[in-house]
């Protein structure tokens, strides 16, 4: 099972945390020191596994990847399969910029002109630089969001981005509009929504 | 309106943090914000609710306490909206834990929203239960959560499927009752749903053994079915990564049937065809089709012996290893080496690319790679394998030698098949990486050589040789020095010649000066030249006619700052020049050294763990501590037990340890003869050097600490002792022909009770405060007569650039301790430690001997004309004070 999803800049700010074994704060604090201080020390070019026994006890591993000013770290033990984990962080950053983009504007149309807009300007680094780290902090409880309809009390709930952004919208949809309204706007979105996961698998298969 | 209730948004408010420069500004800002939400808190103000919550999420990720917001969840949970329930239940999950009884209240909530006709609301309220139930609510929601298993939209279904897992996870009894829906759910086309399934019915499995019976009956064909359409199933957009379908299902299925196949020949059986069609078919140049072969691979590593497919799954490793992504080659690595134990012959056979690893450049990889190789080492594979890693030491970057090093030690001694095999290897990674090589590894080399009589001649002069090409190596010019000392005269001689042996010419001369150019060298620490010095004087004996050379050598050091080095040169001059006599009984070759004891001393290990610096303050300590060892050690000459060399050092060590560390505790015979032992070991520093400073206090603050940084002390406790105790055995056999040399030595050891000038007792000197601007060492002392009261002489220090004025320093201790404070020496304190203020204190302890000292301090100055303070607490002061 996935014990932790950290989330934190290369200054050590974290950025959206959650555990799904029960920490006391101090704790959660320490270990995101403690992560922190393993990362930024770490040299480029090495392998994205960290010897976690140290800090979360004895069979965790800890898997991260490092984008622009972010550092995603998950933090699991042996019944989960690293290399798969590592995937889905992608899945995670991928899902967290384009969910990001629904929740905020709640216009699938929009989404889908950033969407095409980044592919095409190929600049990945660069719309994590500038959507990333600020959008995540200014709306961490959305984050929240997306990360629960991705992992479910330490358990992988959906790999497939069209998914979770359904849900999601659903979601941000209710949290706006009475839920009568919601009923009859959802039929007219979801042929629109469809349209964005082919750029997003040919996206992560660069 | 409260005043405090100022509704800042929380974008303002995250803004406001970021802004801050300082924890400190940071703490403030969050203590205001926390002030204005418990106000409105108070106030009930349900407009702001929502708001408060999503702010006391941001700041309990920061790390902040956040209780007093935990009965604000509940309310919002409570709510009817949805945008209300949806914060409720993020803060519910992020504030709250299972073990706290304010849960028990929310159950009903939960409840009731599980039943709502919204699905949206019956999505949070599964979420929330998935991450946070505990075994008292898995009671009471199980049959809800279960109805929700078979609900109509897939994502409330997925959603159940986890919350089900976690409900037998936390109460195992009610597996039961999933059984049947868990296994429905396998049968699902919509991949979330199956994903999640195949996730509940493998929980199912683990917690019990019914139903890992009854899913292995009626699920294995399904469940390999499964996996076959996937595997060959067409291209599927919404699940595609990579152009494979969904690795993620692949992974949870194989996951499955590695479950059920362990133990169980039958459904490993079943399972065979479609695990080697998985580890063929899958290719290797993506990352996510490698965690599906990793998973395979997993899988058929722990099902029943299928003696095929486990070697395929290890060839598949092997080719990981080959793999140009670092991620992979690790994961590679790590299976491999759990696949040693199931089938040692297979990993074998990629020998050779698991020790190309080891020159991976990525270091985590080499470290694994490395401990693999050690893993494969045999009698049979030794030779070969060592001499690889040796070549490989040639070559390697620094940070990976001392791994590499101890790793080769312990492979060569654990499996050497002879002893000049042994010895040969060593010497070749001595002079690769003399450097490297820990304490113990040459300790125990030096026992090998002492017992290997017929392989002296071969092993000094391989040294000699050795010592010749890579004199820098610290180690190696030890073991050489030392060898050349015990065995110089076989040196010469060239006796016990091997076969294979070239033989050398050396003369006295030449053997001498190699010892000289040791001593001498910059690099020898103080070990070295303490170890060349016993050696010289030993090949004074051995080569009479260069006596008189080894003799200026000798005396060239008596004047030396080390104290040790000090002694021992006035010491050997005045045997060489006085005692010839005795001379060669005094230095005769060192007995076999017992292997037996020396293993068992070292698994024991007592002084390495104590000594192991741990700051200023000790390095400190064992400044103090050098000078004080040769006295133990000749208080040991006096008492009349003769130490064995071999086992009598780590006792030593543990004497020394506790003469510096606590003074007043109880010594072995060393002790017995003077009343307070810390006066004679002070007195007995001017033994045999009259002009040796009798303040030890003052020198071990600043030259002696730099001189013998910790490192360098913690070395030399070993050999010169060792060489010492030979010492005394045979002055102790000669003490009846000539009392003289005895007298000597001890000198001043007769007149028991000493009479020193200034009666004060001494204690190391600590650093008791300091901080990045100012830096505070109080130094120690006792008026013999009253062991209650202490003076303390604070020396203060200003680190900052700027000069600090008004500087007022206070202190304040607890009940049981009286202060006396005496006016310092000034006010002002100059900039970068140019200079500093003393001032002395009278602390009286009531319960001296029970409790130690500590003391609170407080210290005021002016930066510039701004007030600034720093405060501190010191416990660090020595225990009996």
């Amino acid at each position: 099972m996935i014990k932790a999803v950290l989330v934190m800049n290369t200054q050590g700010k974290p950025r959206l945390s959650k555990f799904y074994e029960f920490q006391p704060v101090e704790k959660q604090q320490e270990a995101i020191r403690n992560v922190f201080s393993v990362l930024c020390s770490r040299p480029e070019h090495v392998s994205n596994f960290v010897d976690a026994e140290s800090f979360f006890g004895p069979d965790s591993r800890l898997v991260y990847k490092h984008f622009a000013t972010l550092y995603f770290v998950f933090i699991f033990d042996s019944s989960e399969n690293e290399l798969a984990i590592l995937d889905l962080i992608q899945v995670m950053t991928l899902i967290g910029v384009i969910g990001y983009q629904l929740v905020s504007v709640l216009s699938v149309l929009e989404a889908v002109n950033f969407w095409l807009k980044t592919v095409f300007v190929e600049t990945l680094d660069k719309c994590f630089r500038n959507v990333c780290e600020l959008d995540i902090v200014f709306n961490y409880s959305k984050m929240h969001t997306i990360l629960d309809e991705i992992i479910l009390g330490g358990q992988v709930l959906e790999t497939s981005s069209t998914e979770v952004m359904k849900a999601i919208d659903e979601i941000s949809k209710c949290a706006l509009f009475p839920i009568w309204f919601l009923t009859c706007r959802l039929e007219a979105s979801s042929n629109a929504i469809n349209l964005v996961p082919k750029s997003v698998s040919g996206w992560r298969s660069r | 309106m409260n005043p405090f209730s100022s509704p800042t948004r929380l974008r303002d408010m995250i803004r406001a943090i970021r802004a801050c420069k300082t924890a400190a500004e940071e703490r403030a800002v969050v203590r205001k914000e926390c002030a204005a939400i418990r106000a409105s808190i108070n106030e009930n103000d349900q407009d702001y609710m929502h708001r408060n919550l999503a702010k006391l999420m941001f700041i309990h990720m920061l790390g902040y306490p956040t209780h007093f917001g935990q009965m604000e969840c509940l309310k919002l949970i409570a709510s009817p909206g949805f945008p209300e329930k949806r914060m409720g239940y993020l803060g519910l999950m992020l504030l709250l834990d299972e073990r706290q009884e304010v849960l028990m209240l929310v159950t009903n909530s939960l409840k009731q929203d599980l039943n709502h006709t919204n699905q949206y609301i019956v999505g949070l309220a599964l979420c929330a239960l998935g991450n946070i139930c505990s075994a008292e609510m898995a009671r009471d929601l199980a049959p809800e959560v279960e109805r929700l298993l078979y609900f109509r939209d897939p994502n409330i279904r997925k959603k159940a499927a986890l919350c089900s897992a976690r409900i037998i996870k936390k109460v195992p009894d009610l597996a039961e009752n999933f059984v049947n829906p868990a296994t429905a759910l396998l049968r699902e086309k919509h991949h979330g749903v199956l994903i999640t399934g195949v996730q509940l019915c493998t929980d199912l499995c683990k917690v019990s053994s019914e139903a890992l019976e009854h899913v292995r009956k009626k699920c294995t064909e399904g469940v390999v079915k499964t996996l076959k359409d996937l595997a060959n199933s067409p291209y599927s957009p919404e699940y595609d990564v990579s152009g494979f379908t969904d690795p993620f299902l692949h992974i949870r299925l194989l996951r499955l049937l590695r479950v059920l196949g362990e133990g169980d020949a039958d459904a490993s059986d079943s399972m065979n065809d479609i695990l080697a069609q998985v580890a063929t078919k899958i290719e290797t140049n993506k990352t996510i089709g490698n965690s599906i072969l990793y998973e395979c691979v997993q899988t058929i590593m722990s099902v029943e012996d299928n003696g095929g497919l486990r070697v395929l799954a290890i060839n598949i490793l092997g080719r990981f290893l080959l793999h140009r992504d670092n991620n992979i080659r690790y994961v590679g690595l790590n299976m491999l080496m759990k696949a040693v134990t199931a089938d040692a012959q297979a990993v074998q056979r990629h020998r050779a690319t698991i020790l190309e690893r080891i020159k991976d450049s990525d270091a985590s990889i080499r470290k694994r790679a490395l401990e693999l190789v050690c893993i494969l080492v045999n009698e049979t594979n030794v030779k070969a394998l060592t001499k690889e890693l040796v070549d490989y030491l040639k070559v390697s970057d620094p940070d990976f030698r001392e791994d590499l090093t101890s790793k080769i030690c312990s492979i060569v001694s654990k499996f050497s098949p002879e002893k000049i095999w042994y010895i040969d290897q060593m010497l070749k990674v001595l002079s690769e990486a003399g450097n490297f090589v820990k304490d113990e590894i040459w300790h125990a080399l030096i026992v090998v050589i002492s017992n290997a009589s017929e392989l002296h001649g071969y092993t000094v002069r391989a040294l000699y040789k050795a010592l010749q090409m890579s004199a820098e190596q610290e180690t190696l010019v030890r073991i050489a020095v030392w060898c050349i000392g015990e065995y110089g005269d076989i040196l010469i001689s060239n006796a016990g010649m091997l076969d294979t042996e070239n033989p050398v010419t050396v003369t006295e001369l030449d053997v001498v000066d190699v010892i000289e150019i040791a001593l001498k060298g910059h690099a020898s620490d103080h070990t070295t030249k303490a170890i060349a010095l016993v050696a010289l004087l030993k090949l004074s004996a051995r080569f009479p006619s260069c006596s008189e050379k080894i003799r200026d050598i000798i005396i060239q050091y008596k004047g030396n700052l080390v104290l040790e080095l000090q002694q021992r040169s006035i010491e050997f001059n005045l045997i060489i020049a006085k005692h010839p006599n005795i001379r060669h009984t005094l230095v005769e070759r060192m007995p076999a050294l017992d292997e037996v004891t020396f293993i068992a001393r070292r698994a024991g290990s007592l002084p390495d763990a104590v000594l192991t610096p741990t700051g200023p303050s000790v390095g400190l300590i064992n400044g103090v501590a050098r000078p004080v060892g040769p006295i133990v050690d000749l208080l040991e000459i006096n008492s009349d037990d003769a130490p064995v060399p071999s086992s009598s050092g780590g006792d030593f060590l543990q004497d020394l340890l506790s003469v510096d560390l606590s003074l007043a505790s109880k010594q072995s015979d060393a002790r017995e003869p003077s009343k307070n032992g810390t006066d004679v070991l002070l007195d007995l520093l001017s033994v045999g050097s009259p002009s040796a400073p009798i303040e030890l206090p003052a020198q071990s603050n600043s030259s002696m600490v730099n001189i013998l940084f910790p490192k360098a002390s913690k070395k030399a406790t070993h050999s010169p002792l060792d060489d010492l105790s030979s010492l005394s055995l045979s002055s102790k056999a000669t003490s009846n022909a000539g009392a003289a040399p005895t007298m000597d030595l001890l000198d001043g050891f007769a007149p028991s009770p000493p009479t020193e000038e200034n009666n004060e007792l001494v204690y190391p000197s600590i650093t008791a405060f300091e901080s990045s601007s100012l830096r505070l060492v109080f130094n120690f002392s006792k008026q013999a007569g009253n062991p209650q009261t202490t003076n303390i002489q604070a020396t203060f220090t200003n680190l900052a650039s700027n000069v600090y004025t008004d500087f007022v320093f206070q202190a304040a201790v607890p009940k049981f301790l009286q202060l006396h404070l005496d006016p310092a020496s000034g006010n002002t304190l100059p900039a970068s430690g140019n200079g500093s203020i003393t001032q002395n204190m009278k602390v009286t302890n009531s319960q001296h001997g029970k409790k130690s000292l500590v003391m609170r301090i407080k210290i005021a100055y002016k930066i510039n004309g701004k007030d600034t303070h720093e405060e501190g607490h010191i416990n660090n002061f020595p225990r009996d004070l």
